[in-house]
């Protein structure tokens, strides 16, 4: 029987290995950076295709005409491209969504990380979190048969295509986006302040709204923010319920048109490849995605800069 | 000298507490609003929707006419899509997970992934099908096909994946790994037999729960140019296709009445499906998820 030292059994096991095994130990690490490395192309490339394209569009339409041109008729004989009607109507439905979703997502947050017992939380909580889960294109479905009907019957000169029935549903979807965020800010603030001021005298609500709410501020305003950015990147819903009428004349009674709801009618075929209409679709996506890219930046550096560390 | 007038003192107590009473009930009521909303769209759209839910349902193709009309194209074509975008998106998504937890040093490389993650996380949708439309179905040629739309779906969800997995490698601590390191394995191999198996729930709950987004998503969709009116299944990776949403958005805009049960109809069977996967995605996560 041939005995041999640990040390020569390792060498030996090493060295019968040692092809196989080294490759892997070198290829993994490099396909995974691969990995990694595509989802900053991911970022490059459409950022790229955006302005490649839009800079098509400019080609064709001025940039001064673009900004400053009041009427988007993309499909007219005169056409006229100006970003703005498109822009309102979708800050139109950032803002109802966000006068709907804020007041009910910050008391659904106070609730839960205040009032709610361990028990109640864990049940309501992920129930909330099942409205953010719902495909968008059935809350357009609801949206349209269901709310703009209801609010007829409330408004009577209100068009089947409006701004405030999208508006009111997409502010139902980004309810727990608040909701659950802000929870998430204010169930980080430490028992001790809240003890503290407990033991003041201060009632239940006088120590959410004076003591938590302040404490947790950044986390909610950065949940805010990323809401209004979610509303501003819907499609589905105000393509549905909101018609397809760009215009400057603010009247959430009328059918509107968002900058997304206007690329979806593109591309269902109103205009053919290589139109100016068909480039437009790039320049209103580069907006959009500007316009999203801010508010995520912003929220970003909100949460990272004012955190109070306790 | 001052003294404390109590009658004062009294009647703010009782105001202090007065309004504390109203603002709890104004709290819960305004959560019981939100979950009372969740309540009417699903009972909303059961009940229209009930009536034209049967088997030639699930069995037809589209039609013109709403009592023929079916979902069959739709369901096959979100089965297809979800076949291509799940292992490309898995790949992608827990591949670069491992590279950002186990191998990337910290740095400005790694920090800018990281927030590129965190950004692509908030792109619109339709901006992803801008991509895909101009990249994958125009540059790569590959029209407007299922392949087209999976890669397009796998770039949208990668964020919510990476995020998910980064998350799950992340809780697995780190005395397994130098328990693995000190038994003499190399560092891939703990990571492929130490740290993905005690992760592997929490990946696995993160990618069913992503790719469930994409079974909902619309828009990026109809950007690629999936149809709205197809009477054919899908037959390889280059076929044409549509899926449920879109099948159910073309069904909203029909201006027949009739046509809205059968939308309601589609929802129905989009819903049951989002609901199994994420069922079968907590059950994963309650069941086999290993505290230490």
């Amino acid at each position: 029987m041939s005995s041999k030292t640990v040390r020569e059994m390792i060498e030996e096991n090493k060295s019968s290995k040692t092809n196989f095994r080294g490759v892997t130990e070198k290829v993994m690490p490099k396909f995974l950076l691969l990995c990694a490395i595509i989802s900053v192309l991911t970022t490059f490339g459409i950022v790229f295709t955006l302005i490649f394209e839009t800079f098509n569009f400019f080609s064709k339409v001025s940039f001064l005409e673009f900004i400053t041109s009041p009427d988007w008729y993309p499909m007219h004989s005169n056409a006229s491209f100006g970003i703005r009607p498109l822009i309102l109507g979708t800050l139109t439905i950032a803002a109802i969504a966000i006068l709907v979703a804020l007041p009910l997502g910050l008391a659904a947050a106070i609730f839960l990380s205040e009032y709610a017992s361990d028990r109640m939380r864990r049940i309501v909580k992920p129930v909330l979190e099942v409205l953010a889960g719902v495909p968008t294109i059935v809350y357009g479905f609801f949206a349209l048969t269901f709310v703009t009907p209801l609010l007829q019957n409330i408004i009577p000169g209100l068009s089947i295509y409006n701004a405030l029935s999208p508006g009111i549903v997409v502010g139902v979807m980004i309810i727990p986006m608040i909701a659950s965020l802000s929870e998430d800010a204010m169930s980080a603030v430490p028992n001790a302040i809240r003890e503290g001021a407990y033991a003041m005298g201060a009632t239940k609500f006088e120590v959410a709204i004076k003591v938590v709410f302040p404490a947790a501020l950044s986390g909610i305003i950065a949940s805010i923010v990323l809401a209004i950015s979610r509303a501003i990147g819907e499609t589905m819903i105000v393509t549905v319920a909101g018609g397809a009428n760009p215009t400057s004349a603010i009247d959430i009674t009328n059918a509107i048109q968002t900058m997304t709801a206007y690329i979806v009618q593109i591309s269902l075929g109103d205009a053919g490849y290589g139109t100016t209409a068909y480039y437009s679709i790039y320049a209103v996506g580069m907006t959009l995605f500007v316009f999203t890219l801010i508010m995520n930046l912003a929220a970003y550096f909100i949460s990272r800069k004012f955190r109070e560390v306790y | 000298m001052q003294m404390i007038n109590n009658e004062k003192v009294k009647k703010r107590i009782l105001r202090r507490l007065a309004s504390n009473k109203f603002f709890k009930w104004l709290f819960i009521a305004a959560t019981g609003l939100a979950l009372l909303t969740l309540a009417v769209l699903l009972i909303r759209i059961v009940t229209q929707g009930a009536s034209s839910l049967d088997w030639n349902f699930m069995t037809s193709f589209a039609s013109r006419r709403a009592e023929d009309a079916g979902i069959k194209s739709a369901f096959v074509g979100t089965i297809w899509l979800m076949v291509v975008t799940a292992p490309i998106a898995f790949t992608l998504g827990v591949g670069t997970a491992i590279y950002l937890e186990e191998y990337a040093k910290k740095g400005k490389f790694t920090s800018l992934i990281q927030m590129n993650i965190a950004n692509l996380a908030g792109v619109p949708s339709i901006v992803f099908g801008l991509l895909g439309l101009t990249i994958f179905v125009r540059e790569l040629g590959l029209g407007r096909s299922v392949l087209a739309g999976g890669l397009t779906m796998s770039l949208l969800i990668l964020p919510i994946i990476v995020v998910a997995s980064q998350e799950a490698i992340r809780a697995v601590p780190g005395h397994l790994r130098e328990g693995s390191f000190a038994m003499g394995a190399t560092k891939w191999q703990t990571i492929i037999r130490i740290v993905i198996p005690s992760a592997l729930p929490g990946i696995l709950t993160g990618n069913i729960l992503a790719l469930s987004r994409a079974v909902g998503e619309t828009a990026p969709l109809i950007m690629i140019g999936a149809l709205t009116y197809i009477a054919f299944l899908p037959e390889n990776l280059m076929s044409q296709f549509t899926v449920m949403p879109i099948q159910i958005f073309n069904w909203t805009g029909r201006p027949q009445e009739a046509f809205q049960a059968v939308a309601a109809a589609g929802i129905i069977v989009l819903m049951i499906m989002l609901i199994i996967m994420n069922s079968i995605a907590v059950y994963i996560r309650n069941k086999f998820t290993k505290r230490y």
